[in-house]
């Protein structure tokens, strides 16, 4: 441990000027940009995650005691994914987009040509350590970068583990794993970067930020948000019955534990996004809940009863939660319930086991907006519940906030106040009657906005992240109109007004003097 | 000023500038602020800059009223949210991309074109819905008093603002927060910029510049070679006199070629702009002293002065540069280490015309690379090695005046990009929205878990329908 220690402590500017030296070799000798290249690194990847499931999961584990099936649904199946989805589809993200010409450059054809950026650097987050550090390194491989992964030091297993597996899956002279803390991390900035793709809180962002605009280096920042939920009180159960009723005859005698009564779908998609990712430590999970004052009681009376089924009476000793990352981030959440005017309006949960790191699924109904827990991003199992009046008012209470969370989400039935939703809440990301399930749509751009940050990925937006999209043109010889150049008289500009204007007619007009 | 930014806020906030109907209008104010003082825009770019008219109208406000009318013939379309394809698994769902004004933006512009690089990307921020703050380069003064003036006369005093004033200006207005920066101008003041945003995580849009190369390769016929020396010619010192971002700064030639090339250019400058310095016509000038005293510096060295082999005369009184071309001036020499941003061309000679991909990849990125070549190989060779914002073949700063094509650098030369639906995009938040019904709804997605589950979501994950199907039939084993 000491020697490691040790062996960490050494990576400094030297080093980080190192890797970069060795990165920038292997990317201006044109290693990373063949099409074979690519191919041979994401099916690399694809192997690694596949061949190495039961060591992945224990890392998280180790890290975050993650439920093994939380980290096969939002981890390893999701990387899978991006792989294979990358594979299928890089060949066509690659290929020259054809761009109009106008008349004005008459002869011509143009394209833009996407064209890897040069030697990127990810910083990625510790609350889905695998995920989140290899899903954009999909992205830059398949755009034809070199890239530097530095993972979150406060998911130590999973560092370590995709240290090793990078290693010795991918090739080693375009690929770097880099593990380390904050002098690690300033180290890396220090050096010139032709893409800096960050994860993580708004404070670091602004850091990594201000670095990369030494170098003029252009920047993804993911960070996360106070993320709204807001449930509509006329959400009609009844109408489903007969729904349900057809799921429950067709799967009957199969599988009783799947047909669990589907009463209350908008509660259990709001425990499945917040206390299902990742027990609330996760940059889209629902931060807070707005319902109507009528509504309050009766939506908290559906999350107790659904709470219970998901994590049993006793869900300290639940297996399917996720523990609290670490002791600072413990006394965090505390320091937010334990705030005077807040701990008094726990409804629900408020468990605590400071030993082994958890905390129950905790409800607080009607907290002041003035307090702490309102003004900063949760990021754990707490969720506090606003009442308004009207449910229109919510929209107010998440404009008010001045700030844009990364994503928002609504539970109504009513078409006007989905169409309203849309057009007034500003997010990352809107989802209508479901909570984070975006994420997992690789035709959804995935990014925020304003303080939840810039720029986006997923899919073949991951592509472009890390591509830099080069305009060519191409012209013949011939066909050169004179007016474009001095020494300049009347007649030219009347004709340089109608050839501008791209009016076939006014040039033919311009070029007989008739204007 | 942190009073009139709160203003605009507020107007943001009523919505009034994401109706398209709004949007449209102010389009067609700045047409009509275009066409309305055309003669009074001629006078302010000849003040400023020297520019005649028709470089005035073929630089600044033909392509205004070009990138407005193709704002505004194509505006219904972007606002129109994108459908996103979804899997079967969600069905039933919708899911869209919807583009929303990202707030309340800031544009600097730059004094070498005054009014395009003001007005085009206004032109984006107003389509995209935003309220908008100018803040128009001190150093064009007469466009920039211009602007103060007429354009509250007629574009939404509630939503678009222009601030006048130096560094000190500029300075306090990157202390407030903004939801977008566009800024055009050098790498320095690039730097701050970004380096101020940061403290608000606003993003920006850089659009600087860089030594952009001028591959000359085709000499095939005497009639194209003409062609390729009057486009260079017309496109360095035809375009406010080489004070262009995109300005070709370099010629890379072959050694064999260079004197033909050089006889060429000659002529055109002859034809173009006159005889000797007293007598130069349609030449803009240098825009203030400061600049001129730069580029006059480029020169005076004395390994730079020996390689002129046309021109060099400059007139003080005027701030005018003579044409000027020079043959290998030392390539340590800060001729070709800075942007020269002026009337100077240095030709740099090679043995062979293929060394030029090493040459400019050995220097950071420029905005455009320009390539005069018929050799489809040699086309592809630069395209798929080198990198820059644009690629243009076989001609010079056209690439400014296509809609469809994005325009912004890369590397050192800026980033972000703008130009037709571009510039809508980048002063755009693409919002991913995803509609869900309630049912049917999936139960393995929750806890408790169980082996049954993970081998559902396992299905689902690879879309495996008939999979899933047996598996809820009890057919399927683990």
């Amino acid at each position: 441990m000491a020697r490691e220690v040790e062996k960490k402590a050494v990576f400094d500017t030297d080093s980080a000027k190192e890797v970069v030296k060795e990165l920038r070799a292997s990317f201006v000798a044109g290693k990373t940009k063949s099409y074979e290249w690519r191919v041979a690194q994401l099916k690399a990847l694809l192997k690694m995650t596949e061949e190495n499931e039961p060591q992945i999961a224990a890392a998280l584990r180790d890290d975050l005691s993650k439920p093994e099936l939380e980290s096969y649904i939002y981890e390893i199946a999701m990387l899978k994914n991006s792989c294979r989805l990358a594979l299928k589809e890089m060949k066509r993200w690659i290929m020259p987009e054809k761009a109009k010409t106008s008349l004005t450059t008459f002869p011509s054809s143009a394209e833009i040509v996407s064209e890897p950026l040069g030697v990127v650097l990810v910083i990625s987050a510790w609350n889905y350590p695998f995920l989140l550090s290899l899903d954009p390194v999909v992205g830059a491989i398949a755009a034809g970068n070199a890239v530097v992964l530095k993972p979150s030091e406060i998911a130590p297993a999973t560092a370590s583990l995709l240290a090793k597996l990078v290693a010795n899956y991918l090739d080693s002279s375009c690929i770097k794993v880099v593990e380390g803390a904050v002098s690690e991390t300033s180290a890396l900035l220090e050096k010139k970067w032709d893409k800096i793709f960050y994860t993580g809180n708004g404070r670091v962002a602004r850091i990594v930020m201000a670095a990369a605009a030494k170098h003029l280096t252009p920047v993804v920042l993911e960070l996360g948000g106070k993320s709204p939920v807001i449930v509509d009180s006329g959400i009609n159960l009844q109408v489903s019955i007969v729904l349900i009723l057809l799921h429950v005859c067709f799967l009957c005698d199969l599988h009783a534990d799947i047909l669990i009564c589907v009463f209350q779908v908008a509660t259990r998609r709001i425990i499945a996004g917040k206390w299902g990712c990742n027990n609330g430590q996760a940059c889209i999970s629902p931060d807070y809940i707005i319902t109507t004052k009528d509504y309050a009681p009766k939506l908290l009376d559906s999350f107790k009863r659904e709470l219970e089924q998901f994590y049993g009476k006793n869900p300290l000793e639940s297996k399917d939660l996720s523990r609290i990352v670490n002791s600072n981030h413990f006394a965090r959440l505390s320091k937010l319930l334990d705030e005077d005017k807040v701990s008094g309006k726990i409804v629900h949960g408020g468990e605590r086991d400071k030993n082994n790191l958890k905390i129950a699924p905790t409800i607080l109904l009607d907290v002041p907006l003035d307090s702490l827990i309102m003004n900063e991003e949760i990021f754990g199992p707490l969720l506090p519940i606003i009442m308004v009046d009207k449910v229109e008012d919510s929209f107010d209470v998440i404009n008010s906030s001045g700030t844009k969370p990364l994503a928002a989400y609504l539970f109504t039935n009513k078409e006007k106040l989905k169409e309203k939703f849309v057009a007034t809440v500003s997010a990352g990301g809107l989802v209508v009657n479901d909570t984070t399930v975006h994420l997992a749509e690789h035709t959804l751009p995935f990014g925020g906005v304003g303080d939840s940050g810039m720029g986006a990925y997923h899919g073949k937006f991951s592509f472009d992240a890390f591509s830099h999209k080069k305009a060519v043109l191409y012209r013949g010889f011939a066909c050169d109109a004179f007016v474009r150049y001095p020494p300049y008289t009347r007649r030219k500009l009347r004709l340089l007004q109608a050839l501008l204007g791209g009016s076939l007619l006014s040039i033919i007009r311009a070029l007989l003097g008739w204007s | 000023m942190e009073g009139s930014i709160a203003g605009l806020r507020e107007t943001f906030k009523s919505g009034r500038t994401r109706s398209v109907a709004w949007r449209k209008n102010q389009l067609k104010a700045v047409i009509d602020l275009i066409n309305e003082n055309e003669q009074t825009i001629y006078k302010v770019l000849h003040q400023d800059l020297g520019k005649d008219p028709a470089e005035s109208y073929r630089d600044e406000m033909g392509v205004i009223l070009k990138s407005a009318n193709y704002a505004l013939s194509c505006l219904d379309k972007w606002v129109a949210p994108k459908k996103a394809e979804l899997p079967l698994v969600f069905f039933p769902a919708k899911g869209e991309v919807l583009p929303e004004p990202v707030g309340v933006v800031l544009i600097f512009s730059s004094w070498n074109f005054p009014i395009t690089l003001a007005l085009d990307p206004l032109i984006g921020a107003i389509s995209a819905g935003n309220a908008v703050v100018l803040k128009p380069s001190e150093l064009a003064p007469a466009c920039s008093s211009f602007f103060i003036e007429t354009i509250p006369l007629y574009l939404d005093n509630k939503a678009v603002k222009v601030i006048g004033g130096g560094a000190d200006v500029g300075e306090r207005l990157l202390e407030l927060k903004w939801d977008k920066i566009f800024f055009t101008g050098s790498p320095q003041v690039g730097r701050l910029v970004m380096t101020a945003a940061a403290r608000h995580l606003t993003p920006v849009t850089l659009e600087l510049g860089g030594k952009c190369p001028a591959v000359v390769d085709a000499f095939s016929s005497h009639s194209k070679t003409k062609v390729i020396a009057k486009r260079i010619a017309g496109g360095k010192w035809g375009l406010c006199s080489g004070q262009a971002c995109i300005a070709v700064d370099y010629l890379l030639v072959e050694e064999k070629f260079a004197s033909t090339l050089i006889e060429l250019l000659k002529k055109n400058i002859k034809r173009f702009f006159g005889g000797n310095l007293g007598d130069l016509k349609c030449v803009s000038r240098i825009v203030n002293k400061h600049h001129f005293e730069r580029i006059y510096h480029l020169l005076k060295d004395p390994h730079v002065a020996s390689s002129i082999v046309h021109g060099g005369s400059v007139d003080e009184e005027r701030l005018v540069i003579e044409p000027t071309i020079l043959l290998d001036p030392p390539l340590d020499s800060e001729i070709m280490t800075e942007e020269i941003f002026g009337p100077l061309l240095p030709i740099i000679t090679l043995k062979n015309i293929e060394e030029s991909i090493d040459f400019i990849n050995s220097r950071p990125k420029p905005l455009v690379i320009y390539a005069f070549t018929e050799d489809g190989t040699f086309k592809k060779r630069i395209l798929s090695e080198t990198s820059s914002g644009t690629v243009t073949f076989n001609d010079v700063m056209v690439q400014f005046v296509c809609d469809s094509l994005p325009f912004g650098g890369a590397g050192q030369s800026g980033f972000g990009r703008y130009h037709g639906k571009y510039s809508f995009d980048t002063f755009s938040h693409e919002k991913a929205v995803l509609h869900r019904a309630f049912f049917p709804e999936l139960e393995p997605r929750y806890p408790p878990w169980n082996d049954f589950k993970l081998r559902f979501i396992k299905l689902a994950y690879r879309f495996d329908y008939f999979g899933l199907i047996l598996l809820l039939l009890g057919l399927k084993k683990p």
